[in-house]
């Protein structure tokens, strides 16, 4: 309809929203720039700190000097200069990435089950990924294609599987969020079984490459995987964020969504195929890094908003930093050896959210 | 508004019609051949008891139940969410969802294929707040809302979508005498404000007769009598259809549906 029939509703042109609606609705500009700020102090941190060594300086300069316009000179050595950029910067990008990923999934699962323990695994995506890792690492099968390596290709394949598996049980059930959820279980229990079963069947060797692999951890060679992620992580994450709005309106049921003008079902089916993509992309090259996922949403949500708008995005920036941070103590703790990502994610991160649960008692809003 | 000398003018333009509308469930069916017309600025109360099928009703012209039949707005479309918008009669209130959100809730129809709102969508928010007078609420959370604020805020939201046509499903149920009188002023006041035509499934006829332009009965699934207040709430009417022996007392000209005197319900047993 338009604005001709509601005088008195419709705005005029030249007045502003009423102040309290602004700032219930610009608070996410500060945090949104906050975040940042965090995403590149940890990422300066990160290229700064490691088992080479780099001058903290000659890392800035290094880094200036790549920025087209800079005119600073590099002061690192060639080798130097190849520790930066083709191990550090990498791992560092990898980390942002799959944080960023896990992250948003997350929040987009808990939006769409409604959910608050929904984590981006639940449609079985692990187990699935975790079961295909185990097939090709522990059985030696070259599955490599194309720039696609043997262990990614069979993880993401595995994924796949599992949560198309998990949504096709589902169909039956109407696509309902409880149905779906009931489906990812049934899909998570069958490649665990699977899973468990064909590790017991490997060398000892072998099922340790497997289980530091399921315990997630970002190795990288060059560029390669994240050339590889990359196109999930954009094309999934600009999905993922068109649709954050629709997350708040499922809030309100099916029903209500439907009369407001959203399709729930289609909705739902978009946001839980990109992010379960996402999430694929991100467990092929990286294993399966626990809690980051579950867990980022909710910090974003107790601290700054409930809201979808404000959560997907943010998770996303925070998400990138939590593990990219993390992932410093996991090169840095132990060397030369490495601790797995993963476990310290959970070491790190169940704290501090134990904290800001205690803080903020969730049951107040 | 009471009926006589006061009546608005009302335009003979239908804002929406239901033609021949039928709803089964499996084999039960729950509404047989509804046709109704809601002209342009009216307020049209259907009335009836439970189970009579008037959520349905709501239900089907918005879409969320299959009917047969054709519901159609004034220029001929089938409704959608920016055509007619739906006052549930239980509201999800998400926790953590402040007013602003919920209210911007209202716009999803109109957001663009990037979903996202602009300044429009927020100024609507903010326009629509003000006019309810809640500008003060846009920061607390919907749950933390008392029933008539919860009430004022979901039709809030409903404002936000610029729909021509409003349904209400027992806009006043939860609330007491005092809230439940000024929802529904308020609502009075903003169909004839703008412009809005209002269909309201209700169960307090006296308010339903007061406020209404016509009243609408339904029992079974069946249209049972349509017209005016007056011609609508007969008691022996009424009585018949809700089971129980009522009475219509007018006091200043206003309509009272009342439960009758044991006294009374056996002058009218014996008298039928």
């Amino acid at each position: 309809m338009t604005e001709m029939s509601f005088p008195t509703i419709a705005p005029a042109n030249n007045n502003t929203a009423h102040p309290a609606v602004q700032r219930a609705f610009g608070f996410s500009i500060t945090a949104t720039l906050v975040g940042l700020a965090v995403l590149v102090a940890v990422g300066l941190l990160s290229a700064t700190s490691g088992a080479a060594g780099l001058p903290v300086k000659g890392v800035f300069a290094s880094l200036f000097d790549w920025i087209p316009l800079f005119g600073v000179q590099s002061t690192l050595s060639t080798t130097q200069e190849n520790i930066l950029f083709e191990i550090r910067l990498p791992r560092l990008v990898l980390g942002l990435l799959v944080g960023g990923s896990l992250s948003m999934a997350g929040a987009a699962y808990q939006g769409v089950f409604r959910n608050p323990l929904a984590d981006p695994y639940l449609l079985g995506v692990s187990a699935g990924a975790g079961f295909g890792a185990v097939l090709a690492l522990g059985f030696g099968l070259d599955l490599s294609w194309g720039p696609f390596d043997t262990v990614p290709a069979a993880a993401f394949v595995g994924a796949l599987v599992a949560v198309l598996a998990s949504m096709t049980i589902a169909r039956g059930g109407g696509a309902s969020p409880a149905t779906l959820l009931l489906g990812g279980v049934a899909m998570a229990a069958l490649f665990s079984a699977a899973q468990t079963y064909a590790i017991q069947q490997l060398s000892e060797n072998r099922a340790r490459e497997v289980l530091s692999w399921l315990f997630g951890q970002l190795n990288t060679t060059g560029w390669k995987q994240i050339w590889l992620l990359l196109p999930y992580t954009a094309i999934c994450g600009v999905m993922l964020h068109v649709h954050r709005r629709h997350l708040d309106v499922l809030r309100v049921g099916d029903d209500e969504a439907r009369s407001l003008g959203l399709n729930p079902v289609r909705s739902r089916l978009t946001v839980i195929v990109s992010a379960s993509l996402l999430t694929a992309a991100a467990v092929s090259v990286s294993g399966l890094i626990a809690f980051v996922g579950l867990v980022v949403p909710h910090i974003v949500r107790l601290l700054i908003s409930h809201s979808y708008r404000v959560i997907v995005p943010l998770a996303a920036l925070v998400g990138a930093a939590f593990l990219a941070f993390v992932d410093i103590g996991a090169r840095t703790l132990l060397a030369p050896s490495e601790l797995p990502v993963g476990i310290l994610t959970a070491f790190v991160g169940a704290p501090f959210f134990a904290l800001v649960l205690w803080r903020d008692r969730w049951s107040n809003t | 508004m009471n009926s006589a000398g006061l009546l608005e003018p009302i335009t003979t333009t239908s804002a929406l019609s239901c033609e021949n509308v039928r709803v089964s469930f499996h084999d039960h069916e729950v509404l047989c051949d509804i046709t109704l017309k809601l002209r342009q600025g009216e307020w049209l109360s259907i009335i009836g008891p439970n189970g009579a099928g008037k959520s349905t009703l709501l239900r089907s012209i918005v879409g969320l139940t299959k009917y047969l039949g054709t519901v159609t707005l004034g220029d001929g479309r089938v409704p959608r969410a920016a055509d007619v918008a739906l006052v549930p009669q239980f509201p999800v209130l998400p926790k953590g969802m402040t007013v602003a959100e919920y209210v911007l809730l209202g716009r999803t129809a109109h957001l663009g294929w990037l979903a996202r709102e602009s300044q429009v969508d927020r100024k609507i928010v903010s326009s629509v707040l003000n006019r309810l007078e809640l500008a003060g609420f846009a920061e607390r959370f919907v749950s933390t809302l008392s029933g008539g604020e919860t009430q004022q805020v979901v039709i809030a939201r409903a404002l936000a979508q610029q729909c021509p046509v409003l349904l209400l499903d027992e806009p006043t149920s939860a609330l007491d005498v005092g809230h439940q009188v000024s929802v529904l002023e308020l609502m009075d006041d903003l169909r004839r404000t703008e412009g809005l035509s209002v269909l309201a499934a209700m169960h307090d006829l006296s308010a339903a007769g007061r406020f209404a332009d016509r009243l609408i009965l339904i029992d079974h699934g069946q249209i049972v009598a349509q017209g005016n207040p007056v011609d609508v709430l007969k008691p022996d009417l009424l009585s018949d259809v809700y089971g129980t022996p009522l009475t219509v007392q007018s006091i200043h000209g206003e309509l009272m549906v009342l439960p009758a005197t044991r006294q009374r319900a056996q002058t009218l047993k014996e008298t039928s």
